[in-house]
């Protein structure tokens, strides 16, 4: 058990992170039936908004709030420049649009930051180590999962119990219809974009404390491990994605103890540098069960009209 | 119509260049100013432009030539290299000094081959570089060397017997180091774990849990600045009890400032060790404070890194060969570096026959996490 | 940038393909006494070699995404299986000591250079299979994040230490034959003939005709019913099995050629260099070129690649006018420049340069590529 504490201490922490950024996925996937490819850069950028806004030297109090207050702004405009105007487009067209964003993002951070990495800054009380069952990590671990919970419960709550949940919840079982009993279809969306980039801008400020240097491929990974975070659990789905997300960020935590775990436990003799696949085992996770259950844990049966 | 345009284009730029041709010689400056080497790169490259700024000109075969710097951001990574020699190529420059990390440079090599130009090799330090090749050229030790150094401290000096050894995934340098490393440590009786982890990681805890539960001593990370960084703190955070090990690239204030007030124990070998040349330390340190833009390259002190110096030899390496071959055609440079000695700040300068410095000794310092600096140790040898 | 073919879908060519076809040998013309007079430094043939290799793997991601309608993004993958089977195979048994730095290579053989790259086309076509079977029976944007997925296990696996004797591990591979290596070489070792521009047109001609005329057959027909629609076409007597796996290993085929022209143009490889980003990029071209056309491609990856790789280098340096220094002109500011046009492209020409139309439909009447957009493809 002591061996393999530490790599779920990491991997929780870092779930925790992922099931933020993939509750952005799921609402927007959920709605719009798109890949938000961008929504990863949202959250890098986040990163980075924090890191010039305290070099300004602004105390903590004002600068987290604004960090998310801009990215929020952010994301709900990228939602109306890029995303609005081809509604009626091909699924393929909107899609390749956010790869566009996601590529004007990230060159847009190379630009300002001329390319190097940026130190986060340090949070109090949050980044301090803290001793559990004998592992020391950062207090950022063991908040992250907390908050996580708390933020979804939340956000299920405001999705079955107010009026715009309600409309989102009709958006997104059928659009069309949803339009014609007076449904203000693009309020809705942009709700969407600013809750997800909310949540993100907070994803990024657990991240960012934990793992402190922010560059403009900072975003890429996490987004993309998000985004299978929530097709695993099941796409539109918010707890798919929280379920989703934390049994990634733990595999791939364990990927990396796992020779140790393996030598430890006298199964092989020397180490298979299984580590290589930390990322790759994420994926294979998600061939399988698109395979063997293509709508994810917890989604709905949905079938095709002709 | 497109063509047309290129041809034109092409020739504009032909014409242009054929008309500032006079008396300028262009040495290119291939380094990494973005990615995860930027910050050491740029440091690299500011001992080049301080040189630059003290020996502007240079004569040679009796005309007065004025040095042009042309810069190529090669960002740190094996994809961009090729595109940033090409620039360099098709600026007509007579020779090139770079890069900071040995992928790059292998990458960028066969563009300069093919162009007859030569290089200089700063700070790159897999044996890959210069070997089976004649034009690649390097002013530092090599991986082997480094590597040996490392594993004797640690064994002899740090008393470890056990290793953990962290490297990036296909990056020469890193790779290169740790397996170098590990062959030494061996060699003298100790056990290596040995790791990689994927570009772009940032999540060090997992490998640092590792190396605790394997009981490591020592904890060997030869990586690019943008990771060590991540190690040092996040060693910290989790409180570790063994001595980070680095290799040249650590040898920066950027890794000072991660590790400013923590409690981790941080050992180094390096090219040069501040202070060996005082009149450079402080010429270049007053050169800074005068350059606000100098001094962000720097990372925002006047903390002079090896780096630095290297770059600031390997410049003047350059000029020696420019003067003796007697004219900037890349062909002849090529053939003149072969004999050229320089009496640099980071010690004396002379190639082999492979294209390799002849160095046998690495300096070792450790991190004043109190003071912010780095304090000399010993200087190790190896025959 | 080459259309080979000169058969259409009526009987006998009209004259607009006569045109084109004009056209595109004048191309292969212009190519081959370029390379002889300009000297071989410059920019120029940097973006000739890299756009005739980008517009192949370009055109063999339409072949799925424009022609097909299977949206993939695992061409960085195929490219990396391409672009190692090339340089392993091709490399010269002396080089493989040095290369092969911290293993003892498992490799004995070395091809030439064009059954290599035959080689690494089938190779990278059987894995595509492979991997076929299971994905290919998954929707559009599934498909996509699944193809994404194994193009990064691809990358992993072929950085795996275990794997060090033949892939070198995740170290560079290098040393292996390249385009400079066509030049004709007199016995002072001078260059007296330059094919290194030319070749690579060549290989990306040949292959891209023979996608043409794949694309103008039955089972191109059948490809584009499928795009069209699925279910429509499946009630016609298509096997959607079949003709997805077909379209699927073909367009592989090529992006894996097309990957031993990326190594054989870069010099050295290394696995991590094949991210997501590579196809993004390609995507891109594809969408400014116009999904649906071929023409389109090739002309989009030459832009593509001139624009970034030269016409805008300029924007990463600090330029005068007289002595005005132009303001926020430095390192990074291109890509900036560069994502904006893409943008406009994507939002505002979504047809892209081409839409669905090829070069001899751009000689044709109006009313002739004014029709649907399946007749004015062919």
């Amino acid at each position: 058990m002591s061996t393999v504490l530490p790599y779920l201490l990491s991997g929780i922490s870092v779930g925790g992170q992922y099931a933020l950024i993939a509750i952005g996925y799921t609402m927007v996937y959920g709605i719009l039936r798109l890949i938000n490819f961008a929504h990863g850069d949202v959250f890098m950028v986040a990163g980075i908004l924090m890191v010039y806004l305290n070099a300004t030297g602004l105390p903590l109090y004002v600068t987290l709030p604004l960090t998310m207050v801009i990215t929020v702004i952010i994301g709900f405009l990228i939602e109306r420049v890029a995303y609005k105007p081809l509604r009626n487009a091909p699924r393929m067209s909107i899609m390749i649009s956010a790869i566009g964003v996601s590529y004007f993002l990230q060159n847009m951070v190379l630009y300002v930051t001329g390319g190097l990495n940026k130190v986060y800054p340090t949070i109090p009380w949050i980044s301090q180590s803290v001793n559990v069952f004998g592992a020391t990590t950062r207090m950022v671990t063991l908040i992250t999962p907390v908050l996580t919970l708390i933020l979804v419960v939340l956000l299920v709550l405001l999705i079955n119990h107010t009026k715009v949940g309600m409309a989102m919840r009709a958006v997104s079982k059928d659009f069309e219809t949803s339009q014609l009993m007076g449904v203000k279809i693009n309020s809705v969306i942009s709700t969407t974009f600013v809750i997800g980039s909310f949540l993100a801008a907070v994803g990024s400020i657990l991240y960012f404390t934990n793992y402190n240097t922010v560059i403009q491929t900072s975003g890429a990974m996490p987004g993309l491990k998000a985004f299978v975070a929530a097709v695993f659990g099941g796409i539109g789905s918010i707890p798919g994605a929280v379920v989703g997300a934390f049994i990634i960020g733990i595999c791939e935590n364990l990927i990396k103890g796992l020779d140790l775990i393996l030598l430890k436990a006298g199964v092989i003799r020397q180490t298979l540098d299984l580590t290589t696949f930390s990322d790759a085992f994420t994926f294979a996770l998600l061939i399988v069960i698109l395979i063997v259950k293509p709508t994810g844990l917890f989604g709905e049966k949905t079938t095709d009209k002709v | 119509m497109k063509k047309l345009f290129a041809l034109l284009l092409t020739l504009a730029l032909l014409l242009s260049s054929a008309a500032l041709a006079e008396n300028v010689v262009k040495i290119g400056v291939f380094e990494p100013a973005s990615g995860d080497s930027g910050a050491g790169g740029k440091q690299e490259m500011l001992g080049m432009q301080y040189a630059n700024y003290l020996a502007p000109t240079v004569e040679i075969g009796g005309e007065e030539y004025t040095v042009e710097l042309v810069y190529a951001d090669n960002a740190s990574s094996t994809d961009k290299a090729p595109s940033a020699a090409q620039q360099l190529v098709s600026a007509g420059v007579s020779l090139v000094l770079g890069s900071y990390g040995s992928g790059v440079s292998i990458a960028g090599s066969p563009y300069f081959e093919d162009a007859g130009i030569p290089a200089i090799g700063v700070t790159c330090t897999n044996p890959a570089v210069t070997e089976g090749n004649t034009h690649y050229f390097r002013i530092c030790f090599l991986d082997p060397f480094q590597g040996t150094v490392l594993a004797n401290y640690a064994y002899n000096e740090l008393g470890a017997r056990t290793a953990y050894c962290l490297a990036e995934l296909g990056n020469d340098y890193d790779v290169g180091l740790a397996y170098y490393f590990q062959q030494a440590f061996e060699a003298l009786g100790g056990t290596v774990i040995s790791e990689n982890f994927p570009t772009g990681n940032a999540d060090f805890t997992s490998y640092l849990s590792t190396a605790t539960a394997m009981n490591a001593e020592v904890f060997f990370a030869p990586c690019s600045l943008a990771y060590t960084t991540q190690i040092v703190d996040q060693a910290a955070a989790q409180a570790v009890t063994f001595p980070l090990l680095g290799s040249d690239t650590w040898d920066s204030n950027v890794i000072i400032n991660a590790a400013s007030g923590k409690d981790v124990k941080i050992y180094i070998t390096t090219f040069y060790q501040e202070g060996a040349s005082p009149e450079f330390d402080q010429g270049i340190k007053d050169w800074m404070n005068a350059n606000p833009e100098m001094l962000t390259n720097n990372g925002g002190n006047d903390m002079v890194s090896a780096v630095t110096a290297m770059g600031y030899d390997a410049y003047f390496v350059a000029l020696e060969a420019l003067k003796a071959a007697g004219t900037t055609d890349p062909a002849a440079v090529n053939e003149a570096l072969w004999n050229v000695t320089y009496e640099g700040v980071s010690g004396a300068i002379s190639f082999n026959e492979i294209g390799d410095a002849n160095r046998d000794s690495a300096f070792i310092k450790t991190a004043n996490t109190a003071d912010n600096c780095w304090e000399f140790v010993t200087v190790q040898t190896v025959e | 940038m080459q259309k080979g073919w000169t058969v259409s879908q009526k009987k006998r060519p009209d004259a607009a393909t006569w045109i084109a076809a004009g056209i595109i040998l004048a191309v292969y013309v212009a190519v081959f006494v370029l390379e002889q007079i300009i000297p071989p430094t410059t920019m120029l043939f940097t973006v000739l070699k890299k756009g005739a290799t980008y517009a192949l793997v370009a055109v063999s991601m339409n072949l799925l995404n424009g022609f097909t309608g299977l949206f993939s993004l695992g061409q960085a993958g195929f490219m990396l299986i391409g672009a190692y089977v090339y340089a392993i195979f091709s490399m010269s048994s002396e080089v493989r000591d040095r290369v092969y730095q911290y293993f003892d290579c498992a490799i004995g053989i070395t091809l030439p250079v064009i059954p290599a790259i035959l080689l690494a086309g089938l190779v990278a076509a059987a894995f595509a299979f492979l991997i076929g079977l299971p994905v290919l029976r998954l929707k559009s944007d599934y498909l996509a994040i699944a193809t994404l997925g194994f193009a990064e296990i691809i990358r992993a696996v072929f950085q795996w230490k275990k794997l060090g004797p033949v892939t070198n591990g995740s170290n560079m591979l290098k040393d292996y034959p390249t385009f400079n290596d066509f030049n004709i070489v007199n016995a002072e070792g001078k260059v007296v003939l330059y094919l290194s521009t030319l070749v690579p047109f060549l290989i990306a001609g040949v292959c891209i005709a023979a996608i043409v005329l794949l694309i103008n057959s039955t089972y191109g027909r059948s490809f584009k019913a499928i795009r069209d629609d699925e279910v429509a076409a499946e009630a016609m007597g298509i096997n959607l099995a079949r003709h997805k796996q077909l379209a699927f290993c073909i367009s592989s085929f090529f992006a894996g050629v097309g990957g031993a022209m990326l190594a054989m143009f870069t010099n050295t490889i290394q696995a991590k260099s094949f991210t997501s980003a590579m196809t993004y990029e390609i995507l891109l071209i594809v969408v400014i070129g116009g999904i649906g056309s071929v023409t389109g491609s090739c002309i989009g990856s030459f832009l593509f690649v001139a624009c970034s790789e030269w016409w805008l280098r300029f924007l990463d340096q600090k330029q005068y006018i007289g002595t005005w220094e132009v303001p926020l002109l430095r390192n990074g500011f291109r890509l900036v420049v560069f994502s904006v046009i893409i943008m406009v492209v994507v939002l505002f020409y979504r047809q892209g340069l081409m839409g669905m139309r090829e070069l001899p439909d751009l000689f044709r009447k109006k009313k002739r590529s004014a029709k649907p957009g399946k007749e004015a493809a062919q």
